[in-house]
């Protein structure tokens, strides 16, 4: 297995930078999936059943390295699975974020002990250069695991709605969580999408109007809510990613059974799925 | 004016009232947040907002009828209890201040309602409301002040910043003749006393007849500190029974809002067990 690759971009370095950042919000431990064309950011919860992952994060290759090259486990799979820390890593990826922090990042893999993915940083500096080492430490995923970090299928969801923006939605949803550890999120294909909770002392709900909506199919005019109760906290860190700073954010709604968010950007797709919590 | 600002007449409610940021309502209700429940009293002049604690410590604060656009009661007075934590969540709900708030009782038995709208998007909230208990009436009269005070809220703010954490009581004297305004704690590392003469600078007004000193709980005095913080004077009183009143002053654009903060001392030396 072998994989080296090459970041030169200011704006890519520091956009691959905020995704792990966001990524590390969502949870301790994540998966990388290299591929020839694709690297994918897989997050399983623990106790979701197979094939369900809770974050699912694409991004093209080209859009961030000039230069990439792997070798999977075998010509038929040419793929490398691996699974790491992200606090780790958001942090040795830090001098990404800063204005002029880094000239390159080059990313490989590497055999220091046990399997790391190192990155070398090429600091900015005036005269000359000086580079920075980061051996994160990663567990290789063996084959037979792999059928459980499978792309999640397409499900039939309810209602498909454009979310407002995310700084609005992560103030209000913080000052929720201090009511209730439970949301619950309702839209219609009308395109209105309301924020609530519910607890024996109050009831509070926020309405937003005039949403857009995605494939409605012609049924605009049916104002049935769907609705799905989810974990608060996990709703508001998944808000948190507006540091990708995405083009627009879907919600998708499983009547009763389950959320998606799909965070979309030209470089990036992001998808977090939130499963119901039973009253 | 917010879309709220339409009301309708037609519902059966106790009182109604609409104003169009909750800025300054926000910042009255925040400094007297030192505990959940609150006793709320909707009259002519305006609401009134009653924090408790221990039966030693009373805060209320005053939003008068003037700073709504809109305030309607169909009733004397009308009184309720609620959560002024969750409260003050709701008001907070889009974190800024330019959140118009449309608030409706409808009656014992019936939830507190307000409507908040910030950018076109409404928030509907819900609080559960019980029977208001008696509220303590400490009969803190003119009649019985014996000494008062009023200086600039900067200079308490320094005093209270610098006060020993480790004292459990503080003692306040307040007397015509030096040191005419002393607070002293006794704290692990030893006492500290700060005083502030009468022709300082930071006092505006010193009337006292008569020396007197009185202990009080630090625990009970200093959740008082939030009501300084955001106001621009207060006024300290003593009656003869050393009952204690703070009352603050807090601008708000055009109209000066009050809170008033009461707490009874330490009744003897001998009563309190060290």
């Amino acid at each position: 297995m072998k994989f080296r690759g090459k970041m030169t971009d200011i704006i890519c370095m520091k956009q691959f930078a905020n995704i792990i950042v966001t990524i590390a919000k969502l949870s301790k431990l994540c998966v990388v999936r290299l591929t020839k064309d694709f690297m994918y950011f897989i997050i399983v919860e623990e106790n979701v059943t197979v094939g369900k992952p809770m974050v699912w994060s694409v991004l093209e290759q080209t859009h961030f390295f000039n230069e990439y090259n792997m070798a999977g486990v075998s010509e038929e799979q040419n793929e490398i699975y691996l699974e790491f820390e992200t606090d780790v890593m958001a942090r040795s990826l830090s001098s990404l974020r800063v204005s002029h922090g880094a000239r390159s990042v080059k990313m490989k893999l590497t055999n220091k002990k046990s399997p790391c993915l190192t990155f070398e940083i090429q600091l900015s500096e005036l005269s000359h250069s000086r580079f920075c080492v980061h051996d994160i430490p990663v567990t290789v995923i063996p084959r037979r695991e792999w059928i459980m970090l499978q792309e999640p299928q397409v499900t039939n969801y309810n209602v498909s709605i454009q979310l407002p923006g995310l700084k609005l939605l992560r103030t209000i949803a913080e000052r929720m969580k201090a009511l209730s550890s439970y949301i619950v999120l309702l839209a219609n294909r009308e395109g209105t999408l309301i924020l609530k909770v519910e607890t024996p002392e109050a009831t509070v709900s926020t309405h937003f109007k005039n949403l857009t909506v995605e494939d409605s199919g012609g049924d605009e005019e049916n104002d049935e809510f769907f609705s799905a109760r989810v974990d608060i906290k996990k709703f508001v860190q998944f808000l948190m990613s507006e540091q990708v700073n995405p083009n627009k954010v879907l919600c998708k709604i499983v009547d009763d059974k389950m959320v998606a968010m799909f965070l979309v950007h030209e470089d990036i797709v992001l998808h977090y799925f939130l499963p119901v919590v039973a009253v | 004016m917010s879309v709220l600002s339409q009301h309708d007449d037609v519902e059966d409610f106790l009182f109604e009232a609409y104003i169009d940021s909750v800025k300054h309502i926000l910042t009255l209700l925040k400094a007297v947040n030192f505990k959940d429940n609150a006793t709320c009293f909707a009259t002519n002049k305006g609401l009134k907002v009653t924090v408790e604690d221990s039966k030693c410590v009373q805060a209320s604060s005053f939003i008068q009828r003037e700073m709504f656009q809109h305030y309607k009661l169909n009733d004397v007075q009308v009184t309720f209890k609620v959560n002024i934590s969750i409260l003050v969540e709701c008001l907070n709900i889009f974190g800024g201040s330019a959140t118009a708030l449309k608030v409706c009782y409808q009656g014992y038995g019936f939830p507190l309602r307000m409507l908040l709208e910030e950018g076109g998007v409404i928030t509907d909230c819900s609080i559960k409301t019980s029977e208001s208990e008696e509220i303590l009436d400490f009969n803190f009269s003119a009649a019985n002040v014996l000494n008062k005070i009023i200086l600039r809220s900067e200079c308490l703010k320094e005093v209270f910043a610098e006060l020993d954490s480790s004292s459990d009581l503080i003692e306040i004297l307040l007397s015509p003749d030096p040191p005419y305004f002393r607070i002293t704690t006794a704290g692990t590392a030893g006492d500290t006393k700060i005083d502030i003469p009468k022709n300082s600078g930071m006092i505006e007004t010193f009337q006292c007849t008569t020396l007197a000193t009185s202990r009080y709980r630090l625990s009970h005095v200093k959740p008082s500190a939030k009501s300084l913080a955001v106001s621009q004077k207060v006024s300290i009183r003593t009656d003869d029974r050393g009952l204690l009143c703070f009352q603050y002053m807090i601008p708000a654009d055009n109209h000066t809002c009050f809170i008033e903060y009461c707490c009874t001392p330490i009744a003897d030396i001998d009563d309190y067990d060290e």
